[in-house]
């Protein structure tokens, strides 16, 4: 199961790199790491994917927590939690294709970006399977590039 | 006020005498200000000999110690010591000097990213970037490095800072949100380990290196006397319990006495102290203790449960848990006969399983050498060790009955850690014999601090074990590798008493078993750094021998019942 870490961490040089590094050395493998600051400008939150079968959460969050400039540490229960990921996708098409595509980019939600005499440019955000959903689908096209952001999330609630 | 006084003044501040360092381009400004400081500063003659001299300082003293280098090779000549003091917990602070500001990142003259290198073997590291945050900083480094779990601290200050014009302001009330280490243990879990321990029949003490950083070894000798627990000890926590008591087990593991690692794997209930259930001293996971609830205390949420599954975690100061313990096994209804077959038991195996050795007429035992250090200061010098089969004799072999008189180098097993260590031993305690046992190996990995120790008339002795053999891995090639000494045989052995005496130290070479307790009085009564040199029997083995990954109960040199 995918566990989803939400850590706030001091906004400080060299934090990032301290994670980073701990998961390296540890043999922990991050599936997505998404920074940025929080409404305190001097914290940062960090949202992290990782496969709990692969590393016991508790060693991983009991290391993170040594780490000084580590504040606080939520392994969110996906029950309470909001989730999204940001994706961008081009696409390669021909105008025959290019009516599916815009197709299918619709009954998600997704927005056209950029279109290009061979190639389409959408934007998708939603949850990681919708992304893996919509992602699939397209890829018969020819997915011509992918960049994704890694999840963030936030809990459900006043809290 | 000039950067560098500030740092003084911070130093200061954090109430450091002491400091062990040698000067490059980057702290010509701080040194400039040691010039007029009343700090003591020891010249090394070579970095990491600063840092491991840190170290032993520290881990005679217990307070923190305190190394200076330049910036580049100096900072990274200290790595292995800051590795050292990382692995075995001791409170330190590292200073190092760096490249101006303006210049970090552009591969200037002797710029090394020492924050970075040391990221994974620090417990934290600042680089300085403005003079204004020095008080702070320094303030912050020696209260993370002295509490919670300690370790050491970096502290990266370019050049320029330390000549920055600023206006001296102490540093204020330390606020660290991410840092806020338990002290005081969970009540409830206090309670169920006190019930666990009236419980046991076959009840085991296993001691490491956090009762001594925690000073919880009274409270600890009252618990084992209050149940009659015997307890064994790690190499971290040697002198944390009597040796001479007899509910001593000595030290478990891989080296371990044949009864510690009898009574551990027969316990039912295995009451972790300040230690971290490491391989050295499991062996085999799967067979490590089975039959025993595992009680573990320790200061660091991360070492319970990390390698052997714990029933009542306890995360707290093993001072307080345990003073804790006993006051609730105090107000319990309570048996200590209830441990006395268990205490036959153990009494049984001392009995069968002694440490013992071969005395082989025309040669010099290393164990009896370790035993004559012992009588003549009776039991009670500062024993530092290098790495290899004299470190494991001297765990053995020696009496150890107080806490900070064993500083050796157990998690990173660091050859050239004893001798420089022994020198910040003295400086912390000059009043303590303190004696090196070194292997002729390891002690040349830092034999040029002879030069610090005779400049500053720091009467250390240094004992070496000399076999001609990298021993401890000719042991292994000999038992496990056939016999195939492969680049373990060192030959071209200098005269260490000649090295000695060139130094201006006193040398001597023993070669004779008669000559042993001479020499070591000699030493002791010249009040002058003194190198003994015992040539011992060359390829004689440590017994008992845990072989890697085995059970602890399946001994070499220990009959197993
Ligand atoms: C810096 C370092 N290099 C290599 C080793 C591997 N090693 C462990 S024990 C040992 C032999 C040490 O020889 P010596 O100091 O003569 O001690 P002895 O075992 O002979 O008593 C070696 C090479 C080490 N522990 N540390
Ligand atoms: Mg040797």
């Amino acid at each position: 199961m995918k566990h989803t870490l939400s850590v706030l961490v001091e906004n400080k040089p060299g934090v990032l790199a301290r994670i980073a590094g701990l998961f390296s050395r540890r043999g922990f493998n991050i599936d997505s790491l998404a920074v940025g600051v929080t409404e305190d400008p001097n914290v940062s939150r960090m949202t992290i994917t990782l496969d709990q079968q692969e590393h016991p959460i508790e060693q991983v969050t009991k290391q993170l927590h040594k780490l000084i400039n580590v504040i606080k540490i939520t392994d969110l229960d996906p029950e309470r939690t909001v989730s999204r990921e940001l994706a961008l996708m081009k696409v390669s098409t021909d105008p025959k294709s290019r009516g599916e595509v815009m197709q299918i980019a619709e009954i998600f939600r997704a927005n056209i970006l950029d279109v290009g005499k061979k190639s389409l440019t959408v934007e998708i955000t939603g949850t990681t399977a919708k992304i893996e959903a919509f992602e699939q689908l397209l890829r018969p096209h020819g997915l011509l590039e992918i960049v994704r952001t890694g999840r963030i999330a936030i809990e459900r609630g006043e809290k | 006020m000039k950067g560098s006084e500030v740092i003084i003044e911070s130093l200061k501040a954090a109430g450091v005498d002491v400091v062990f360092g040698l000067p490059g381009g980057m702290v010509i400004p701080l040194y400039d200000a040691i010039y007029d400081s009343d700090l003591k500063h020891f010249l090394v003659r070579h970095e990491q000999g600063a840092a491991h001299m840190a170290d032993g300082y520290a881990r005679a003293t217990g307070k923190t110690g305190v190394c200076i280098a330049t910036s580049g090779p100096g900072a990274t000549n200290l790595v292995t010591g800051i590795a050292n003091a990382y692995m075995d917990s001791t409170p330190m602070v590292a200073i190092t000097g760096q490249a101006r500001t303006d210049l970090i990142g552009t591969d200037a003259f002797q710029e090394a990213d020492i924050t970075g290198i040391t990221e994974p073997i620090v417990k934290h590291s600042y680089l300085i970037k403005s003079a204004k945050d020095i008080p702070r900083v320094f303030k912050e480094a020696f209260y993370i490095a002295s509490t919670g779990r300690p370790g050491p601290v970096l502290i990266d200050i370019p050049s320029d800072i330390q000549l920055a014009d600023i206006e001296y302001k102490p540093a204020g009330r330390i606020d660290l949100p991410g840092y806020k280490p338990t002290v005081k243990g969970h009540k409830k879990q206090i309670k169920s380990a006190a019930r666990a321990v009236a419980a046991a029949e076959r009840p085991v003490l296993y001691a490491g290196g956090g009762i001594i950083a925690a000073g919880a070894e009274k409270e600890l000798l009252a618990l084992a006397k209050l149940m009659k627990i015997p307890v064994t000890t790690t190499l971290m926590g040697l002198g944390c319990f009597p040796e001479d008591n007899d509910l001593s087990l000595g030290m478990l593991g891989m080296h371990g006495t044949g009864y510690a690692n009898y009574a551990v794997t027969h316990s039912d209930l295995l009451i972790g102290v300040g230690a971290r259930f490491d391989d050295r001293v499991t062996g085999k996971l799967a067979t490590f203790a089975k039959n025993a609830r595992k009680i573990h205390i320790d200061m660091d949420p991360a070492e319970i449960s990390k390698n052997v599954p714990i029933d009542i975690p306890i995360v707290g100061d093993a001072r307080d848990v345990l003073a804790g313990i006993l006051a609730e096994l105090k107000t319990m209804k309570r048996d200590p006969k209830k441990t006395a077959p268990w205490l036959d038991q153990v009494i049984a195996w001392k009995k069968k399983h002694p440490l013992h050795y071969k005395d082989l007429k025309g040669s010099i035992m290393p164990q009896y050498v370790i035993e004559e250090i012992n009588r003549i200061t009776r039991s009670d010098a500062i024993i530092c060790t290098d790495v290899g089969q004299h470190q494991m004799w001297s765990a053995l072999f020696y009496t150890h009955t107080k806490p900070r008189h064993f500083i050796s180098s157990g998690g990173l097993g660091t050859m050239g850690f004893g001798f420089p260590a022994s020198i910040g031993a003295k400086v912390g305690r000059p009043r303590q014999t303190v004696i090196d046992v070194a292997g002729d190996g390891s002690f040349q990995m830092n034999i040029q601090e002879l030069a610090t120790a005779v400049c500053y008339d720091i009467p250390v002795i240094v004992c070496i074990l000399n076999n001609g053999f990298l021993g401890m891995v000719r042991q292994w090639q000999e038992l496990f590798w056939n016999k195939r000494y492969s680049e373990t045989v060192i030959s071209c052995q200098p005269d260490f008493a000649g090295v000695a005496d060139a130094y201006g130290a006193l040398g001597i070479t023993i070669t004779d078993k008669k000559d042993v307790g001479e020499a070591i009085r000699t030493a002791i009564k010249a009040r002058k750094p003194a190198v003994l040199d015992f040539h011992v029997k060359q390829e004689e083995n440590v017994f008992p021998m845990v072989p890697a990954g085995q059970s602890i109960d399946e001994m070499i040199g220990g009959h197993k019942t």
